[in-house]
């Protein structure tokens, strides 16, 4: 809502707190829709993933897609929720031309998963529960597109029926930095699931938040925002941010916060009304009379629960304890789901774990932070990442030589023997000693001010030396030897 | 009862008695399912004034009676061959105009079949034609139809009944041998009680709903309309079933209930007093119930009379909750995907308010504005959920009768059929002639009506047998039975 944010003082702003709540919408990746047969992949020319049931057309029925019931109770295990063993779908009835039926099916008064809780860690180290309410299962609309036709709109039905499930926390959030905590940590999750891709660009998770503020103490609620479709992490703290000085604001100029439906502008940062408390739906929830109440066997639990895969919170505590890793190394390898995979396959072929992990936290995690969309397993396999610190331990290429040149070029390259580049580059360490020792001549004839200086006992000349015997030999040799020799050296111009 | 003129039908065909004899005339070479065909095509054009058709397919009803005149020679035909079958207007056969009596879908193409329609063709079926109705399904005396209303045959001044009025017609008038129709609240039981002729519903979850266009989903079942209780039982016995489509479909097994017709013992049979103590009963009808009961005690059964206290409460329990489910079954008629869009539309609300405000007739208007009513925010536990409550306890008291109980017998409806334009000024007094059968439709158990007189003034009279929860075999065979012992009669 566009108000000039004036600046209050720090002190004002001390007096309220922030209380926020997210829903979350997560779009399942199954490779069908949630009630038809359809193809539920994104991205397909329009209006090519439909049929009777997308369509709604007259005599058509839903029919629950087994695998969606599994994705929802993988993530309401996987968040510590209740499974219902009885719940329920209803109807979510209102008109809009990208939902063919009039209605969507979802779970309104009996959701498969409640209560339950995210964990969640601050940039300070501290731990904080996020409460849920629920997750449930529903179908995601079509599309409106307002931007291609001056006189209509177009509809896109492919992603009509796509499965999502829901996942709705309790007000437990009370600051912008927890709120993007608790979205990423839930992506995590959703990510190890194997559930849904997490990908906030393309919408296949989707984020509104619930926002309110309160004086310090108050035991009740402020009335609340909705701020709908957050599209990215740092839009939702953005949002989060704007919206806690918008209230505060509005609060201390005696002026009552609207129950409102907002939209964030993430061009401007502002947030509009979308709704306003009068124009919200009534959308006559009633049990769905096509789809049977669902029951669910304790035996499909458990089979789920033991085919559950190690979540990020697991394999930290296993990499600290069987590869003896700091936390630090250890929360970077797993919060990205294919990183951690990846540094999986490579401690398959390698022992020497620290290596691994500052291979996969240096070179690597800098390579995708640039590169975001590579699949780094398809650029060098983990195999030759187990090679090359193989090569390395055996002193026959140096570090800053693979991180420098050698990964670079395997992973422009992918598919190049990693000995064959290692070749090509001229990497191999020089293990003739009088080339070495030719180097160190000429380094220190260069620099006889420094020799003396170290005769003085300025020890820190070592690295300018060795800095220069690494240039001359381009980076083929063996830094302990050279050391070694290169104090030899010095020693005997004393 | 029949007279038909002297032509090549007459010749071809006596009366239709039974699918076996034609089928057996077939394969001797008497008749031709071709010119049987003709014939009914004939009469169909006749009786034109009955309004019983929206669409005949003459041409493909041909063709189709030329190949399976062929298997029945060969010896391998389906169980239906030789049977020319009628469909009411809300079930969908691919490749075919459906509308469910409404302007909304009037040039509507299906793309696909119901499964009731693929059951039935698949065992040799002949489909001549799409059944005049009410608009999606909604009235009892075929009034509400987009394509006007149906004539009664036995007296054209009345209605059919409805909303199968047309399927009911069209096997009364011998327009087709058998008709498929769907039952919300006695939709086919009702006009085949006004018709003369044999309507069942089966117990909710036995016959698939794929491709039905809905009107309220925890209701709506297809039914057979045929002359015979023989009949009946061939046709739900290919048409119930599994279903991967509906997952409301029920799993049980399809006994050949054909084949189980035979009845002998003795049942023990509850009347409702309430039901003939009721205000408006038709002493005819009520005479004839009697009559019935008192037959039925004569042959050894034991008859008694049950309480029901809830009977006050069957009808506003019913239109509560199919008004509910049809408002949200009916959203999807909005003029964006397909069906009737206002010309007048010029943006999304009004594409809806105009195309449902010109597509739909007044008793669906009426339907989809209570439905919307009762389930919105401040009404919702008020009528929606305690209709919900009061469905259950008509259940519930009602499964308790019939665990004790083969049967209830009570009348299908309060009188017989009566004068077109007779009840249209007063809804509510149109929904309570649904009384006697919507019991049935809020339990979800198989309710057959059977022809068993005919009134003072040449009206069909029925009266009405509940069945236990898929116990449509019993149903079946002790419905063969009554008809024995009590015979056409006029009170």
């Amino acid at each position: 809502m566009k108000t000039e944010q004036k600046t209050l003082s720090q002190e004002v702003f001390e007096k309220y707190e922030l209380v926020v709540g997210l829903e979350i919408h997560a779009q399942l990746s199954t490779a069908t829709k949630i009630f038809s047969s359809d193809s539920a992949a994104f991205g397909a020319a329009p209006n090519h993933h439909i049929s009777l049931v997308s369509l709604g057309l007259p005599g058509s029925l839903p029919k629950l897609n087994k695998k969606v019931v599994t994705f929802a109770i993988k993530m309401g295990l996987a968040t510590n929720c209740t499974i219902n063993r009885v719940n329920r779908f209803d109807r979510k009835n209102y008109f809009y031309a990208d939902l063919p039926k009039g209605y969507q099916i979802t779970q309104d008064e009996m959701p498969i998963c409640q209560r339950g809780y995210v964990a969640i860690t601050l940039k300070d180290g501290s731990e904080r529960k996020i409460r849920l309410n629920r997750i449930h299962m529903e179908e995601d609309a079509g599309k409106s597109i307002h931007d291609r036709d001056q006189r209509s709109s177009l509809i896109d039905l492919n992603r009509a029926g796509v499965p999502l499930i829901e996942i709705v926390s309790e007000p437990d959030i009370r600051s912008a930095e927890e709120a993007a905590a608790y979205l990423s940590e839930v992506r995590k999750l959703v990510r190890y699931l194997d559930i849904c891709d997490g990908n906030m660009e393309e919408g296949s998770l989707r984020c509104d938040a619930n926002i309110s503020v309160r004086l310090k103490g108050d035991t009740e609620y402020g009335s609340r925002c909705e701020v709908k479709n957050l599209n990215s992490i740092r839009n939702l703290q953005r949002a989060v941010n704007y919206e806690f000085k918008r209230q505060v604001q509005l609060i201390e100029e005696g002026i009552k916060i609207e129950q409102n439906t907002l939209n964030f502008d993430a061009a401007t940062g502002v947030t509009s009304v979308l709704r306003s408390k009068e124009m919200a739906y009534d959308y006559r929830y009633f049990p769905e009379p096509d789809l049977p109440p669902l029951t669910l066997s304790e035996e499909l639990i458990q089979q789920i629960k033991d085919e559950l895969p190690e979540l990020p919170e697991q394999r930290v505590k296993r990499y600290r304890e069987s590869f003896a890793l700091s936390e630090y190394d250890a929360q970077l390898l797993t919060s990205d789901k294919a990183v951690s995979d990846y540094f999986q396959e490579v401690v398959n072929h390698t022992s020497n774990y620290k290596a691994a992990a500052n291979f996969i936290n240096g070179p690597v995690q800098s390579y995708l932070n640039e590169n975001p969309a590579e699949n780094i397993k398809m650029k060098l396999p983990a195999e030759s990442v187990a090679l090359i610190i193989s090569l390395v331990d055996d002193g026959k290429i140096n570090n800053t030589a693979v991180t420098q040149q050698l990964f670079p070029a395997l992973v422009k390259n992918p598919g190049v023997d990693v000995l064959d580049m290692v070749q090509e580059l001229n990497l191999l360490i020089d293990t003739d000693s009088d080339g070495l020792l030719k180097y160190i001549d000429q380094a220190v004839s260069m620099y006889p001010d420094k020799v003396t200086e170290y005769h003085k006992g300025k020890k820190g000349v070592l690295g300018l030396f060795m800095g220069e015997v690494m240039k001359l030999s381009k980076g083929k040799i063996d830094p302990k030897t050279a050391n070694k020799l290169i104090v030899e050296k010095l020693d005997l111009l004393k | 009862m029949l007279s038909f003129h002297r032509n090549t039908y007459f010749h071809a065909m006596h009366q239709y008695s039974s699918l076996k004899s034609v089928q057996s005339e077939i394969k001797e070479g008497k008749i031709q399912l071709v010119e049987l065909v003709e014939g009914y095509l004939q009469r169909i054009e006749e009786k034109k004034h009955l309004n019983a058709f929206v669409e005949v397919y003459a041409d493909e009803a041909k063709l189709r009676a030329a190949e399976i005149q062929k298997k029945i020679i060969n010896g391998n035909a389906g169980k239906l061959a030789g049977m020319i079958l009628g469909i009411k207007d809300l079930i969908c056969y691919k490749d075919h105009n459906i509308s469910a009596g409404s302007k909304i879908l009037e040039n509507y193409n299906s793309i696909f079949s119901s499964t009731v329609v693929e059951r039935i063709l698949a065992e040799d079926a002949i489909i001549i034609g799409r059944q005049n109705c009410d608009e999606f399904a909604m009235g009892g005396s075929n009034e509400n139809s987009y394509f006007g209303p149906v004539k009664n045959d036995a007296d054209n001044t009345k209605v059919p009944g409805g909303s199968s009025g047309g399927s009911a017609v069209a096997v009364q008038a011998d327009l087709c041998m058998a008709s498929l129709g769907t039952d919300t609240g006695g939709s086919v039981r009702q006009p085949a009680a006004f018709c003369g002729v044999v309507g069942l519903k089966p117990t909710y979850g036995r016959v698939s709903r794929h491709g039905i266009i809905a009107y309220a989903s925890s209701f709506d079942q297809v039914g057979p309309i045929t002359k015979s209780v023989e009949d009946a039982a061939l046709l739900l016995e290919v048409i119930a079933g599994h279903d991967d489509h509906d997952s409301t479909c029920s799993t049980a097994p399809v006994p050949a209930y054909s084949q189980q017709l035979s009845f002998t013992g003795k049942k023990r049979i509850a009347y409702l007093p309430e039901t003939l103590n009721s205000d408006g009963l038709d002493p005819e009808i009520k005479a004839i119930t009697e009559n019935t009961i008192k037959r039925l005690i004569e042959e050894g059964h034991e008859v008694e009379p049950i309480s029901f206290p809830y009977l006050d409460y069957v009808v506003p329990t019913y239109y509560i909750l199919t008004m509910a489910e049809s408002s949200s079954n009916l959203a999807r008629y909005d003029g964006v995907h397909y069906g009737y869009r206002s010309q007048n539309a010029v943006d999304l609300e009004s594409t809806y308010k105009k195309s449902r405000s010109e597509g739909f007739g007044d008793e669906v208007k009426r339907r989809i504005l209570l439905g919307t009513f009762v389930l919105s925010a401040g009404h919702y536990d008020a009528f929606y959920g305690k209709a919900q409550k009061v469905r259950r306890l008509i259940r519930e008291k009602t499964d308790e009768i019939l665990e004790n109980h083969d049967f209830i017998l009570l009348p299908t409806t309060p009188g017989p059929a009566f004068g077109i334009g007779e009840k249209t000024d007063d809804p509510v007094v149109m929904y309570l002639a649904d009384i006697f059968t919507v019991q049935a439709s809020l339990a979800g158990i198989p309710a057959i009506s059977l022809p068993v007189a005919i009134s003072k003034s040449n009206l069909p009279l029925g009266i009405q047998f509940i069945g236990k929860r898929f116990g449509e075999a019993e149903l079946l065979a002790f419905s063969k039975y009554v008809l024995n012992v009590t015979k056409k009669e006029v009170v």
